[in-house]
């Protein structure tokens, strides 16, 4: 029977939620990295023993730690527990906590500037990896999504980072941040074309590649941001929360817009809203069931002022009809004074038949349904503040 | 030699669990002890300096001889006692938060 391992990153540390098949009983192990904000854990879906991730404080930066065994050692690339920790040359190893912006005559891109708060304009400077996305084939490269948003791949299993520098020409001085930071949260990989990457930015929008990452454009046409910018056609600068896709229907994309839930058919090119009779369509998570590609889920939140969900009551939204016409999953939820947000990297399916789906509160929750959301259970409930969850099925 | 003291999360990183030692070459400065523990323990790269400017991280102090030297100079010479191993240089991760 095959087994799940839930990741799960917290305001204080990461935790391994495993179960087999059944999805009734759950192990919690950790707190891993006790302390350290856990902004994203994410295996390799070519070898699933091959964890990455992101840990970082706002005292001591950025690290990026490794796991080759599931989850039982971790260590930073490059410093092997036991190894030398210099060259023969006496040249330190570790660099992988080094994200320096490519402004090299190779990439000819300059550092510029983006937009600040308050209108002016101000370097890029690294804070934080957002969300680490493995290679669907390779697993020693890994691309990070990081604060100021870039686009950064590893191709020695985060050994070392290379800015994938084309990103920020595609108007990067009109991004500015969201409340959060200016973050590169989502990546996106397309199973069918490695060419094709598409990338989501707060503030800025979604933008895909269609040579490897090298060049990118702004695929946002069809959002509007009324309240954020005052042209309704502004290519840049929209408050993208989360996108998703279906494996196969790469084309078909959904998105949790800072308002507005939206649909896109044609990989980007245009957008229409779906956001029909959701309770409020401001959110953070959206993710498509593992089997049915229509079949979408979203948690309304109140506003962008109340990040909590309405009415005291935590809902999970499912469309089967690709959006528009939304139900309230709430079987096994709490139906009454709850005031938990979900974050837009908290939320995850799993392909087993009937399909998993996993999210994590900012209060410390994290809820599982083994049947595609119509049952929840509260896998643990006492976790510091969600940040991320991911989940693995293993043989 | 040269006496430093890690706050709990960079002994953690730096598989360390008490002080610790190094030897510098040359003026003893807070950068030639930075080089010093960056060289021996590279996974502390970038933790209590930026990896490029190599300036402090804004939450990271040096406190010695009951002294805060995060605002001195970094290729000032640190306090006698320090340079000599009779006090610690002291990394500090700083109070912040509410």
């Amino acid at each position: 029977m095959s087994k799940i391992r839930l990741l799960a990153g917290t305001k204080k540390g990461a935790f391994i939620l495993t179960s087999d098949g059944t999805r009734k009983k759950w192990d919690v192990s950790g707190p891993l990295f006790g302390g350290w904000e856990m902004y994203h854990l994410k295996g390799s879906p070519a070898d699933p023993n091959r964890l990455y991730a992101s840990q970082t404080s706002s005292w001591f930066g950025q690290i990026i730690q490794r796991s080759d065994d599931g989850g039982k050692t971790w260590h930073q690339p490059g410093t092997l527990p036991g190894e030398p920790t210099t060259m023969p040359d006496g040249t330190p190893k570790g660099e992988s906590n080094k994200f320096v912006y490519d402004t090299s005559a190779a990439s000819g891109q300059p550092l510029t500037t983006h937009q600040w708060y308050d209108g002016t304009q101000r370097p890029w400077e690294f804070k934080r990896v957002w969300h680490l996305e493995p290679s669907l084939s390779d697993p020693d490269t890994v691309y990070a999504g990081v604060e100021d948003a870039a686009l950064f791949r590893s191709t020695d299993g985060g050994q070392t980072w290379q800015e994938l520098a084309g990103l920020r020409s595609a108007k990067g001085h009109l991004w500015q941040p969201g409340a959060g930071g200016m973050c590169l949260h989502t990546i996106m990989l397309d199973n069918n074309n490695p060419q094709r990457l598409f990338i989501a930015i707060s503030a800025a929008g979604v933008f895909r590649s269609d040579d490897a990452g090298k060049t990118w454009r702004p695929v946002n046409r069809g959002l509007k941001s009324q309240y954020e910018l005052p042209d309704p056609d502004a290519e840049v600068g929209h408050c993208v929360h989360r996108i998703a896709m279906h494996p196969t229907r790469p084309n078909l994309l959904f998105m949790q817009k800072h308002w507005d839930v939206m649909r896109s058919d044609d990989a980007g090119e245009s957008w229409h809203e779906v956001s029909g009779n959701l309770p409020t369509d401001f959110g953070f998570p959206i993710h498509v069931h593992a089997h049915e590609p229509e079949t979408v889920y979203v948690v309304p939140i109140k506003s962008d002022s109340e990040h909590y969900v309405p009415e005291g009551k935590l809902r999970v939204y499912r469309s089967r009809t690709g959006g528009n016409e939304w139900e309230a999953l709430t079987n096994g939820l709490p139906q009454r004074d709850c005031y938990v947000n979900i974050l837009r990297d908290a939320m995850a399916v799993d392909s087993l038949d009937p399909c998993g789906i996993y999210f994590g509160t900012t209060g410390g929750q994290v809820y599982g349904s083994a049947d595609a959301g119509d049952h929840w259970v509260p896998i643990v409930r006492d976790l510091p503040a969600v940040l991320s969850v991911e989940v693995q099925v293993l043989p | 030699m040269i006496w430093v003291v890690l706050p709990a999360h960079l002994r953690t990183l730096a598989r360390v669990t008490g002080e610790v030692i190094l030897e510098v070459e040359g003026p003893v400065t807070q950068n030639s002890i930075l080089d010093a523990l960056e060289t021996r323990y590279p996974m502390l790269r970038g933790t209590v300096r930026d990896h490029v400017t190599l300036k402090r991280r804004a939450f990271v102090r040096f406190f010695a001889c009951e002294q805060d030297l995060s605002h001195e100079s970094p290729d000032a010479l640190v306090p006698d006692p320090v340079a000599s191993g009779a006090e610690p240089f002291l990394i500090v991760g700083a109070m912040a938060g509410g």
